[in-house]
């Protein structure tokens, strides 16, 4: 029956003659706009709408704030003042709310970035091309190491977090190497994979849960398990929702840790 | 030394084994891991459930450190 439906919609399409797992292929996007180096493909179309969509929900929300919020403004109240309690309140302190700007348009982006992996029609994490978590985390490398130099000064912030308090100094051999390469190389080594891998890994699931699905509802015999390969990958949706909100939750919390680590490295 | 003879056998055509290896022994330390860290929090929110809100975001950011090995060992998969 679905068959028929297909083949309708499609009159050219036909059943296939084996099966073809997708691979990291379906990442890779053909150029729209220019060519070469200059090229903007529709992950980079996704990136500018994703911009215009955070923008235009921000001054939606806020363009006429009532005391007494409702609608728009109170969703968005809401996530905001969860960033400020439960990401900087709770990490940093009142003195990192200088920092809540930057934090919440970081989660914003993020969570924006990751939902466009189930959107229908966009269906395309654009966090999966590593080029944008590296960049975000490249970002938050510099952020947080100037904000501990300015803090501490280039000495002060070097000694805290190379030769951290309370060692003994033969020690010191073995730990400051060690510091030295968690702090400037695994953090955000760290903040760009755990990202990236995890729309990844999502999108792969997803494409393979509903390619399987269009393999198997070929023949009568198999559509019993195409329903059940539609029902998991409907299932996995919803937990992609899940990874979206956790993911851009944990690259906020991990920044917000990093900087208040170099700004107060007696905590 | 059975495994490393197979792999040895299998010179030229080590991708998919070695792939589906990669990231099957990268993932077993982080869950062993996952699941410890997890056990623990819920142990100590049940103990104090006033301080749940602080277990929670410490359960969280010690995830996030776990779960980056094993997803080396995915990204590695795709990698080699």
């Amino acid at each position: 029956m679905l068959s028929t439906l297909v083949s309708l919609i499609a009159s050219d399409v036909r059943p296939p003659a084996g099966f073809e797992p997708p691979g990291t292929e379906i990442f890779e996007t053909p150029c729209l706009i220019g060519s070469g180096t200059y090229c903007a493909n529709r992950v980079m179309l996704y990136m500018a709408l994703s911009a215009i969509i955070i923008v235009a929900l921000f001054v939606v929300a806020f363009r006429k704030p009532k005391l007494v919020p409702s609608g728009l403004q109170n969703g968005m109240e809401s996530v905001v003042e969860f960033i400020r309690n439960g990401i900087v309140m709770e990490v940093m302190g009142p003195s990192g709310l200088k920092y809540l700007p930057f934090l919440t348009s970081l989660f914003f982006f993020i969570f924006v970035n990751n939902i466009f992996g189930i959107l229908p029609f966009i269906q395309f994490p654009v966090n999966s091309r590593m080029a944008i978590p590296a960049f975000l985390a490249v970002l938050v490398w510099f952020i947080y190491n100037i904000a501990g130099i300015k803090a501490q000064g280039l000495g002060g912030y070097l000694k805290s977090s190379l030769f951290p308090p309370g060692v003994p100094t033969l020690i010191y051999i073995l730990v400051t190497p060690i510091e030295l390469v968690s702090t400037f190389i695994v953090r955000p080594l760290t903040l760009a994979v755990r990202l990236a891998a995890n729309m990844i890994a999502g999108h792969l699931i997803l494409t393979i849960f509903f390619v399987g699905t269009w393999y198997l509802q070929w023949k009568l015999i198999t559509i019993p398990f195409a329903a059940l390969s539609f029902a998991l990958g409907t299932a996995l949706v919803a937990f992609e929702i899940l990874v979206a909100v956790l993911q851009a939750y944990i690259f906020t919390i991990l920044t917000a840790v990093y900087i208040a680590g170099s700004e107060h490295p007696e905590h | 030394m059975g495994l490393l003879g197979l792999l040895a056998a299998v010179e030229g055509d080590v991708g998919a084994i070695g792939k589906g290896l990669v990231y099957g022994l990268a993932a077993i330390g982080p869950g062993i891991g996952i699941g410890f860290l997890v056990g623990k929090a819920v142990e100590a929110m049940a103990r104090q459930p006033e301080a749940a809100g602080m277990v929670r975001t410490t359960m969280f950011l010690g995830i996030a450190f776990v779960e980056a090995l094993a997803l080396f060992g995915f990204v590695l998969s795709f990698i080699i």
